[in-house]
């Protein structure tokens, strides 16, 4: 069967796997961006307490699989109570995975902002908290955006693998398109294809529009 | 609740797990090692004079980097049979995490080789060395020590991508722990050992190749 | 490149220059760096390039040491065509090969220096001599120790560069390139990049060359000076091509045309 042939007949599928895939997407980004955030200052605070936790969080996150985390929070945490439906169970463990990760970026990212800075709002008796929002943070936010476009591509590779537990995207679709047709090179290139697209052309030039965009705002500030 | 965590039920499946170990690191070594050949195929293969191979050859580094590595492991293995190459699952996921990690790696290399100064190629060309010892004995010593950081980052990674292969059926831990799991309809212990496992091993890794890194900069730097 | 019919495939008969430039034309795009060139240098002779950036000094060194390519015209070294070569009784340009075979006789001292980082002093001056010219190690160290004893480097022949100031790194540099015994040696602004008070080791070194030695030399600078006192012959170069050569005595001290003597009073001001 031609691809022109197969794309006829299997596109609504393709397309609502497609569409699965970038609600994993957005939902995972957001958490992992809000955990980034939040590790990521704490693993600079001044307590301890604080400081370990966090490096803990990110440590046991980043040194294990996040296929295993995500067997884990699917099938093990129900046996503590926490039962999570496929989908809320895929996008958080890709979420929290991802997070540990950046929080990385946003630690190293605060810490590339020049100390002349860090001074400067000081002399101005700026709270801490007034000092980070509208001094350091945007500054580190411009420096932290090419890596973390790295990241997200990261992120939409690896929610792939939320179909392993049955979350219908489209890795799912196309698994199962290939289980019943065996049309393996039109059902995989398919998806290679789609993925292809949602990271270089979507994602990377969205990404890049918004480094640009943040670098006026910062210069206008 | 089957909060209890049963000791009895964890010696029995840990000498299964042991061995998936090892299953594992042989996995993770040896697609380690095709990438560390294919990713310096792949960043010389962007370096060539001929501007067609180059552009071709970075397209493929790209498409490569940019689609999820379970999708190619069952692109290999589902694909292959159909121009009649028939491949184990092993095979198959071997080739296909080297072939990713070759990507990786590529942009490493690149960013080393980059990063030697372009008067060193030109005080090897003054001195009229060939090719192969311009690379070997001036510019891949000094394009080195800047990747080993990236280099030792990817080993790791690939360390804990190794259950991705557990898709196309390759004994590892991750296919391990879902047997055992499946088996006995307890998930608890399997899982988090298998955790724990990874954990144990890639923390000392990323320390080890932190060491190693250091060595070869004293080695290099010095010599 | 353009045709090079009825240009000849060997210089030969008395007084053959050991470098000619003829009609050598350079362009990058629509940018003419060098324009119809055309320039002999004798055996032994030492000749100084002077002139402000943009004049094309520097891409004739680059040329001549083969790290670009020529648009047009041909160049000899030694008798033979070094871009081109024979092919059925007629010159086509050269390949891989032939270049590297003559590239041999030519060496080049960068204003960077361009040593080895993670090589010792001596190790980056029997570089060449082992693994181009299969010396084995014991002669290459005995040529690379006499060469390193020659510029004053001896008792830094166990240090890497890092640990050497410019000057030292540049008189290494130059042992380095006289390690593989070529005919044409060029100094391309070799004293441009060091600090004023360590420029006077360069420049001895290189005083003691043309003394000592009958090597060919070709060297741009912006040492005036220097260039005066040790030259056989001084070009000014000007928009890609010769404006003006001579005698140092001549050209510096009378300057016939009028870009020669703007370019020579705007360097005696900047002092």
């Amino acid at each position: 069967m031609s691809f022109w042939n197969f794309l006829e007949i299997y596109w609504p599928r393709l397309l609502s796997g497609t569409i699965v895939t970038i609600e994993v997407f957005l939902l995972a980004s957001g958490l992992a961006i809000a955990i980034a955030i939040a590790a990521g200052l704490m693993r600079l605070s001044t307590n301890p307490a604080v400081r370990w936790t966090s490096l803990i969080y990110i440590e046991a996150l980043r040194g294990t699989s996040l296929i295993v985390q995500l067997y884990w929070i699917y099938f093990v945490l129900p046996l503590f109570g926490l039962t999570l439906d496929k989908f809320n169970a895929g996008f958080i463990a890709v979420g929290m995975n991802l997070g540990a990760y950046g929080a990385e970026l946003v630690r190293g990212a605060i810490q590339a902002v020049p100390k002349g800075q860090w001074e400067a709002a000081y002399a101005l008796s700026m709270s801490p908290a007034k000092r980070m929002w509208r001094i350091i943070f945007p500054q580190a936010f411009v420096i932290m955006l090419p890596p973390w476009g790295n990241l997200l591509i990261e992120l939409l590779k690896y929610s792939a693998l939320v179909s392993l537990i049955g979350v219908t995207d489209l890795m799912f679709q196309t698994k199962q398109i290939n289980s019943s047709t065996f049309l393996s090179v039109q059902a995989f290139g398919a998806a290679l294809i789609i993925y292809y697209v949602l990271a270089r052309l979507l994602l990377t030039p969205g990404l890049r529009w918004v480094e640009t965009k943040m670098q006026r705002q910062l210069q206008r500030n | 609740m089957n909060f209890e965590w049963r000791w009895d039920f964890t010696w029995q499946i840990l000498p299964r797990l042991l061995e998936a170990t090892l299953t594992t690191m042989a996995a993770a070594a040896i697609g380690y090692s095709v990438a560390l050949l294919g990713g310096l195929i792949f960043a010389l293969g962007q370096r060539t004079p001929s501007r067609v191979i180059t552009f071709i050859v970075r397209e493929i580094v790209e498409f490569i980097r940019s689609t999820p590595l379970v999708l190619q492991i069952f692109f290999i293995y589902f694909v292959g049979p159909q121009f009649g190459i028939r491949m184990s699952p092993w095979h198959a996921g071997m080739l296909a995490l080297g072939v990713h990690y070759s990507a990786y790696l590529s942009e490493v290399y690149r960013g080393g080789l980059d990063a030697v100064p372009k008067g060193q190629w030109e005080a090897a060309l003054a001195l009229n060395l060939s090719t192969t010892s311009t690379y070997t004995r001036i510019i891949l010593p000094q394009a080195l020590p800047p990747a080993l950081a990236g280099m030792g980052n990817y080993l790791v990674g690939i360390l804990k991508d190794t259950p991705l292969l557990s898709v196309i059926g390759v004994a590892e831990l991750m296919h391990t722990a879902n047997s055992i799991g499946a088996a006995n309809y307890r998930y608890l212990e399997p899982y988090t050992i298998v955790g724990l496992i990874f954990l144990l091993i890639s923390l000392p890794l990323a320390g080890l190749t932190r060491l190693f890194e250091m060595w070869v900069r004293r080695k290099l730097g010095m010599k | 490149m353009e045709e090079t019919a009825g240009y000849p495939l060997v210089l030969d008969g008395p007084d053959v220059p050991m470098v000619r430039f003829v009609n050598v034309t350079k362009c990058y795009g629509s940018l003419t760096v060098l324009d119809n060139l055309n320039l002999d240098i004798s055996e032994g002779e030492m000749v100084s390039v002077i002139g402000p950036s943009g004049s094309g000094k520097t891409t004739v060194l680059r040329m001549l040491m083969t790290l670009e390519t020529i648009n047009g015209g041909v160049i000899y070294v030694d008798g033979k065509p070094l871009t081109h070569m024979e092919r059925r009784g007629e010159l086509v340009p050269a390949d891989a090969r032939y270049l590297r075979m003559m590239r041999a006789k030519i060496g080049m001292c960068f204003q960077h220096f361009n040593l080895f980082p993670h090589m010792t002093a001596l190790q980056n001056c029997m570089e060449g001599p082992v693994h181009v010219l299969g010396l084995s190690k014991v002669a290459a160290r005995e040529r690379a120790e006499q060469l390193l004893s020659m510029v004053g480097m001896i008792e830094k022949k166990d240090q890497h560069p890092a640990r050497l100031s410019g000057g030292q790194q540049q008189r290494v540099a130059i042992a380095r390139a006289l390690a593989m015994r070529p005919k044409v040696l060029l100094f391309d602004e070799v004293t441009s990049a060091l600090d004023p008070e360590v420029i006077g080791e360069v420049t001895n070194v290189i005083r003691k060359l043309v003394a000592e030695h009958n090597l060919t030399m070709l060297m741009v600078t912006h040492q005036m000076g220097f260039a005066r006192d040790i030259s056989d012959r001084v070009c000014f170069f000007f928009g890609g091509k010769i404006e003006e050569q001579g005698r140092p005595q001549a050209l510096f001290g009378n300057p016939q045309r009028d870009r020669t003597r703007l370019f020579l009073s705007a360097i005696k001001e900047a002092g």
